[in-house]
């Protein structure tokens, strides 16, 4: 199986990396090999993060470059249009509509964009928006974006629930494995 | 069992197969998990130094004493750590040594871009260089039998993409070393010159049977390709994006010891292509030594000093393929990394920015206090260096500067570095006044302990320096404590001891808002009708906060209740949550 690509975008502090996490676990279980990039440090702090996630029969590089992502998960709207660069031509794009304003938007020196859906879409992407937010709140925490995004990244693939179920409950600490079922499942019929 | 794996954990799986039993590091993105992680084997002894030098000692006492040792820092943590290093390479070990040491290339998370493998070749040691996780375990017990057959410390070399990146790996059992008994040998070990004349030829002879277990090791693999006309000789992660660019087509000389490398190896590699490329970040190090062997290559005329690789870029520069996607046509604002909302160092460079202090950084969150709209900052260059050059600073332009010139270092990095530069100003009769942003953690790299905090690396109680005190007994007789939270008291605290005549010293002292037992109060309440949108609020720079329609809005979410904004609201109108 030729490689396949899937990019985590988002703000520091967001909870990417529970959903690498749990994405890697799901895929080696698969029988996949996986590599999934991270960021630590610096970069954390409120800034732009990125995970890079790439599976198949052998992966070499452990990240993704310009042109190469079968799909992007934002948690961010702003975000998903930062790296839209690194799309496939007619990849997908799975959006949290959440706007999240930069340093530069807070302090006046430039205006959150406009319209970035539409925008995206006529840059020839596949854009799926959710209002992962309100979807986590009813799920019962706002910090369960992730696994809203997930649940409805799972209709691009062709897994079993079994496994993603599994991968959920290996992944999550057990009191909140709940809450993050419950988003995962708002995410799916989203 | 195979484990989807970060490199980080990998080499501490390492340490923990190969019966390490005693770790000391100095955090530093991007090295800070090996020894967080190794610290999960009870086996091995783990412990947060005050800093890379004092951590290699301790390893190499370790060693000395006849139990497998190891150490961990980033690029930078090796300059500190140089001292030690470069005489170690004299005395050898007992028992096996091994030193990490993480580059950050295209700085995600440093002050500069260095190449370590320069250390190797200096201090005239081993240096291995994983390209994943597999190999990160691998190599890292590789490392503890080199370092025991040659008698040597060895370097352990990672990369960003290495040490954060998740791979799979097999992991086996632990192995139990044998024991080898601390025995005196001053000829070895006491490294006077008398001895260490006689060391020095050793080391000499012991690079050239490294070289020449080089030549055959496995770690240092050709792979065939179909398409002769072209040779890759590379290492590390640049191996990776190589096989993504390049798949099987050109046979690959593959480096795993990256110092000393296999002249003949490289020779004959060179003999069986039409053209050579040397593919590697960093400096052109690999490139400079085949160049001293009269091969005929091409390297950084095709790739940059400077940056990462990738897989597009290495595909373009070879006539391959890139893949190419479309970005949107208009420009996107950016999103730099920001203080966190409620961070206690917020509230004192306001007070450092109303009163327009030239401000001498550091090495720690606190260096966001350059961004807008804090803006207060002058100058960041490595662990330490803001008491020492303020200190400079006020000796160069005296009255002029004293009276609106800080410092400010964290707790952290103070205890690495800048505790000897205090004494300095101490015993030079400085006028300075510099600032310790005591958060209670080392925060940048993600909560580890220090000796300020009271709790080892295992969260253990531990001892715990008294800042204070400490600052009296190197002779300041100014040492003050606030509250960062308290604006008012901040700026009254900067302005007094700016106009003392005197070396001074304010500890800045809160708990980092992201510490577990920091209590969240509310998030403050916007009263909409007294709320004008005059953006008083803003001058902060809180990631909380935001005009929406011309009235300030602050996000639950976010919002600790720290109610510094509310303290510049003329209006009232930011209330405290319920």
């Amino acid at each position: 199986m030729k490689t396949k690509n899937i990019m985590i975008v988002g703000v520091g502090g967001q909870g990417s990396l529970l959903a690498s996490k749990l994405l890697g676990h799901l895929l080696m279980e698969q029988g996949h090999d996986v590599k999934v990039s991270e960021v630590h440090g610096m970069s954390q702090r409120g800034g732009s993060v990125v995970t890079y996630v790439r599976y198949g029969d052998k992966v070499a590089s452990p990240v993704i470059d310009q042109g190469e992502a079968d799909a992007i998960v934002s948690f961010e709207l702003l975000e998903a249009a930062r790296w839209l660069a690194w799309l496939k031509p007619g990849g997908r794009v799975v959006v949290n509509t959440q706007q999240i304003d930069p340093m530069p938007v807070v302090t006046g020196a430039a205006q959150y964009p406009e319209k970035l859906v539409e925008k995206m879409t006529a840059a020839g992407a596949k854009v799926d928006p959710v209002d992962c937010l309100t979807l986590a709140q009813q799920a019962g925490n706002a910090k369960a974006v992730n696994l809203v995004l997930l649940g409805r990244l799972s209709h691009y693939f062709d897994f079993a629930e079994s496994a993603w179920q599994e991968a959920i409950e290996a992944c999550v600490p057990a009191k909140f494995l709940d809450v993050n079922k419950r988003a995962f499942a708002l995410g799916q019929q989203a | 069992m195979k484990k989807l794996i970060l490199g980080n954990a990998a080499v501490a799986r390492g340490l923990y197969e190969a019966g390490c039993a005693v770790a000391s590091s100095y955090p530093g993105t991007p090295s800070t998990e090996i020894t967080e992680e190794a610290a999960k084997f009870p086996e091995i002894y783990c412990e947060w130094a005050p800093n890379e030098k004092v951590a290699m000692e301790t390893a190499f006492g370790a060693s000395l004493a006849g139990k497998r040792a190891f150490c961990a820092m980033k690029h930078v943590g090796l300059n500190v750590a140089a001292d030690p290093l470069f005489t170690m390479s004299y005395t050898g070990v007992n028992a096996g040594l091994v030193i990490a040491v993480a580059d950050d290339p295209a700085m995600h998370s440093s002050q500069n871009e260095q190449d370590s493998r320069h250390y190797a070749r200096a201090a005239k040691l081993p240096m291995l260089e994983p390209s994943d996780s597999a190999e990160a375990l691998d190599f890292t017990k590789l490392a503890y039998r080199l370092s025991e057959e040659f008698d040597t410390p060895v370097l352990l070399k990672m990369c960003t993409r290495v040490a954060h990146s998740q791979s799979i790996a097999r992991l086996s059992d632990r192995q139990e070393p044998e024991v080898r008994p601390y025995q005196k040998n001053p000829q070895k070990y006491v490294m006077a010159p008398a001895n260490a004349v006689r060391r020095h030829p050793a080391v000499e002879q012991r690079l050239l049977d490294l070289a020449q277990w080089a030549e055959t090791a496995e770690v240092n693999r050709v792979e065939d390709g179909s398409d002769h006309s072209l040779g890759i000789v590379t290492s590390s992660t640049c191996y990776q994006y190589v096989k993504e660019a390049c798949g099987d087509r050109f046979p690959v000389l593959k480096l795993g010891l990256v110092w000393p490398l296999p002249e003949r190896k490289l020779r004959d590699f060179a003999a069986g292509v039409d053209s050579l490329v040397v593919v590697e970040e960093g400096d052109s190090f690999l490139e400079s030594y085949c160049r001293g062997l009269g091969l005929s290559l091409r390297g950084k005329e095709l790739f940059p000093l400077t940056g990462e690789l990738s897989q597009n870029l290495i595909g373009e520069k070879l006539g391959l393929s890139r893949h190419m996607g479309s970005a949107l046509t208009e420009e996107l604002p950016n999103r730099p990394p920001v203080m966190c909302a409620g961070c206690p160092h917020r509230g004192l460079f306001y007070a450092l920015s109303r009163l327009k202090c030239t401000v001498l950084g550091d090495i720690g969150c606190y260096t966001l206090g350059a961004m807008p709209p804090l803006g207060a900052m002058d100058m960041t260059l490595c662990m330490g260096a803001s008491v020492s050059g303020l200190h400079g600073f006020n000796k160069a332009l005296g009255a002029d500067s004293e009276g609106r010139t800080v410092a400010v270092i964290g707790d952290s990095t103070f205890v690495h570095s800048g505790m000897t530069g205090l004494a300095n100003a101490a015993y030079n009769q400085s006028r300075s006044t510099v600032i310790i942003l005591d958060n209670s953690i080392t925060g940048m790299t993600g909560h580890q302990q220090n000796p300020t905090t009271g709790f080892n690396l295992r969260g253990d109680p531990a001892g715990k320096i008294d800042l204070e005190a400490l600052c009296r007994a190197m002779g300041v007789n100014r040492v003050r404590v606030v509250d960062p939270y308290d604006l008012k008291a901040c700026e009254a605290a900067v302005k007094e001891e700016l106009a003392a005549e005197e070396l001074s010293v304010i500890i800045s002292r809160r708990p980092c808002a992201l510490l577990k037992y920091v209590k969240r109060q509310p998030p403050l309440m916007v009263d909409p009708d007294k709320c004008r949108g005059c953006r008083a609020c803003m001058k902060i720079g809180c990631p909380a906060i935001s005009i929406r329609e011309g009235k300030a809005v602050v996000d639950a979410a976010q919002c600790v209740g720290c109610g510094v904004c509310g303290q510049l609201c003329g209006f009232d109108a930011l209330k405290e949550g319920k």
